[in-house]
C-alpha cells in the first residue's frame, strides 16, 4: 500500500472532481453562443461586455473598497491586540480571548443574522459603512492569530538585549521584534483581505440595495439573469484567486527556506 | 486615571469585538423571546411563541432534510477524503506542499463560482443536457438540478477540502514505520491499515467531520442555488426569516434552536468518540 498505482490514480481522480467543473466554466467562457453549452465558436466577447458592465463594475469597485478598509482596519486592530497579549503580563485573558476566537468558530450564519439585527435595531442604513464595520469583525481575529503565532515563537531575549544595549523598550519593539513581526503582519493583511473579498454569506445580509459586493451581485445574476458573462467574470474570480493562493504559498515557502 | 500601555493597545479590538460581535449576538437571545412588530421588527414584551412555532409540523421536513443531508454530506466527504488525503501523506515532502496549494485553490475559489459549475454543468441546457442532444442520446433535456441529490452533490463538492486538508495534516504526522512494524509481524495490508492508519487518523476525521457537519445546515447558498424550494434546508428558512418574511423573533429562535441542535450534535459524537478510545 506504501506507493499503489491505485492509490494515485483515487487522488488525481480527487483533483479532477475538484477542478473539472471550473475548468468547463472557463472553457464555456470562450463560447460565442448565448444560450447553454453545445459550443458556437470562440469570442472574447464576453470579456468585453464584463468590462462595460456598469453594476458589476461598481459592485467590484465596492468590494475593493470594503475589503481595503477592512483590511486595513482590522490589521490594525488585530496586530495592537496580539503585541499587548504576547508582549505585556496579564492575569486573565481567558473570557478576552474566547471573544476573538467567536468568528472563528460561530457559523457565518449566525454572525450575519446579528450584524443585521444589530444594524437594524440601532436604525443604521445598510451600505458601505455597515459591510466595512462586518467585515472588520470577521478580519480582526485572523490578523490577531496569525500575528500571535509568530509573536509566540519570537525568542522575548532578544528584545532584552537590545534593552541591556541601552535600547528603550519601545526602540527595541520598533527596530527588533517589529521587523519580525512584519512578515506576519502583511501574512494576516492578505488572508484578511482575501477573505473580506470572498465573502458572500454575511454580506449578502448586511449589504443595501445600492451597496452590492461581487459575490452578492454573482449571487443574484445567478438567480435571475444568467448569461455567459458570468462565465467570464467566474473565470476572471479563479484566476485571481488562484494567484492569491499561489502568491501566499511561494511567500511562505520563502519564509520556510530562510531558516 | 492614567490606562496603563498594555491596556491601550488592547483597549481598541476588544472594544471592537465587544461592540460588534459579542453584542449583536447578544441580541439574537435577546429578540428570540421577543414579539414581532407589526411590520417586521421587534415588539418588546416578553413572548415565547417563536420557540413554540418551531414544533410546527410545517417545518419538520426542513429539519429532517437538513440533517439528513448533511450526515450523508458528511460520510460522502469522508469516503471521497480519505484516498486522496493519504495519497498526499505518502507523497514526497516536496509534492506534498504541492498537493496541498491544489486543495486549497478551490477552497479558495468563491462558492457562489463553484455553485454555479455545477448549475451550468447541469442545468435544462447546461453541458450535459447540450452533450446528450449533440450525441442523439435524449432528445427532451432532462432536470438534473433542483433534486435532493443535485444539493448533496453540491454540499459534497463545496465541503470535502474541510475535510481533506485536516484528514491530510493527520495522515502526515504518522510514523510509517509503525505500519512497517505491523506488515513485518504478518498483518496484513488491510489489518494494516485497520489497526494502525485509521485509529492515527481519527484526530483528523473527527475535526474534518465537525467541521463539514457543522456548516451545512448553516448554508442557505447550496439548497438555494442547486435546489430550490422544494429542497429548502434550515439555513434558507431562517434567511427568509430575516429578508423575506421579516419575522425577526422566528428567525432568531430557529437559528438558536439550530445552534443547539448542533452543539448536543458534536457533544454526543465527541463524548462516543472518547468512549470508543
Amino acid at each position: 500500500m506504501k506507493r499503489s498505482p491505485a492509490l494515485a490514480a483515487a487522488g488525481v481522480a480527487t483533483l479532477v472532481f475538484l477542478y473539472l467543473p471550473i475548468l468547463i466554466l472557463i472553457v464555456f467562457s470562450f463560447n460565442a453562443s448565448r444560450y447553454g453549452a453545445a459550443w458556437h465558436g470562440f469570442t472574447l466577447d464576453w470579456y468585453r461586455r464584463l468590462l462595460e458592465n456598469k453594476s458589476i463594475l461598481a459592485s467590484t469597485e465596492n468590494s475593493l473598497l470594503i475589503a481595503s478598509c477592512a483590511c486595513v482596519l482590522s490589521t490594525l486592530l488585530g496586530t495592537l491586540a496580539a503585541v499587548a497579549q504576547g508582549r505585556f503580563a496579564w492575569k486573565r485573558l481567558g473570557l478576552l480571548e474566547g471573544m476573538f476566537f467567536l468568528p472563528i468558530v460561530i457559523p457565518e450564519l449566525m454572525m450575519a443574522i446579528g450584524f443585521l439585527l444589530f444594524f437594524g435595531l440601532i436604525g443604521l442604513r445598510q451600505g458601505l459603512g455597515t459591510l466595512i464595520v462586518a467585515h472588520t469583525t470577521f478580519d480582526v481575529p485572523i490578523v490577531w492569530l496569525v500575528v500571535r503565532a509568530r509573536l509566540k515563537k519570537l525568542d522575548p531575549r532578544l528584545e532584552d538585549a537590545a534593552m541591556d544595549l541601552g535600547a528603550t523598550r519601545w526602540m527595541a519593539f520598533r527596530k527588533v521584534t517589529l521587523p519580525l513581526l512584519a512578515p506576519a503582519i502583511l501574512g494576516g493583511a492578505l488572508m484578511a483581505f482575501a477573505i473580506s473579498l470572498d465573502d458572500f454569506f454575511i454580506s449578502f445580509f448586511v449589504s443595501g440595495p445600492e451597496s452590492t459586493t461581487l459575490p452578492v451581485q454573482i449571487y443574484s445574476m445567478l438567480k435571475f439573469s444568467i448569461d455567459p458573462q458570468v462565465n467570464a467574470l467566474s473565470a476572471a474570480l479563479f484566476v485571481a484567486s488562484m494567484s492569491l493562493v499561489v502568491l501566499a504559498w511561494v511567500l511562505q515557502g520563502g519564509e520556510s527556506h530562510a531558516h | 486615571m492614567k490606562v496603563p500601555l498594555k491596556a491601550r493597545l488592547l483597549l481598541p479590538a476588544a472594544a471592537w469585538m465587544a461592540l460588534f460581535q459579542l453584542l449583536p449576538l447578544a441580541l439574537i437571545v435577546l429578540v428570540s423571546v421577543c414579539m414581532r412588530g407589526q411590520y417586521g421588527g421587534v415588539q418588546w414584551r416578553l413572548a415565547f411563541g417563536s420557540y413554540g412555532r418551531i414544533l410546527d409540523p410545517l417545518y419538520v421536513p426542513v429539519f429532517s432534510r437538513s440533517l439528513a443531508q448533511a450526515l450523508l454530506a458528511t460520510a460522502l466527504c469522508v469516503l471521497l477524503s480519505f484516498p486522496i488525503s493519504y495519497w498526499m501523506a505518502r507523497l514526497e515532502k516536496r509534492a506534498q506542499g504541492v498537493a496541498v496549494l491544489l486543495v486549497l485553490i478551490p477552497f479558495w475559489t468563491n462558492i457562489l463560482v463553484r455553485l454555479y459549475a455545477w448549475m451550468f454543468i447541469l442545468g435544462r441546457t447546461g453541458l450535459v443536457n447540450s452533450a446528450a442532444a449533440g450525441l442523439g442520446l435524449w432528445r427532451d433535456p432532462l432536470e438534473m438540478l433542483f433534486s435532493q441529490k443535485s444539493v448533496l452533490l453540491g454540499l459534497v463538492y463545496g465541503h470535502l477540502p474541510f475535510m481533506i486538508l485536516p484528514l491530510y495534516a493527520a495522515l502526515e504526522k504518522i510514523d510509517w514505520g509503525l505500519v512497517d512494524a505491523a506488515r513485518d509481524l504478518y498483518a496484513s495490508p488491510a489489518q494494516a491499515f485497520l489497526k494502525v492508519v485509521l485509529p492515527l487518523s481519527k484526530p483528523g476525521l473527527i475535526a474534518g467531520s465537525i467541521l463539514v457537519f457543522t456548516s451545512i445546515p448553516c448554508d442557505f447558498a447550496t439548497p438555494d442555488l442547486l435546489g430550490g424550494a422544494k429542497n429548502m434546508m434550515v439555513g434558507n428558512l431562517i434567511q427568509q426569516q430575516y429578508l423575506v418574511v421579516r419575522d425577526w423573533p422566528f428567525g432568531s429562535a430557529l437559528s438558536l434552536f439550530l445552534m443547539a441542535g448542533i452543539g448536543v450534535g458534536v457533544f454526543a459524537y465527541l463524548r462516543q468518540e472518547r468512549a470508543a478510545a
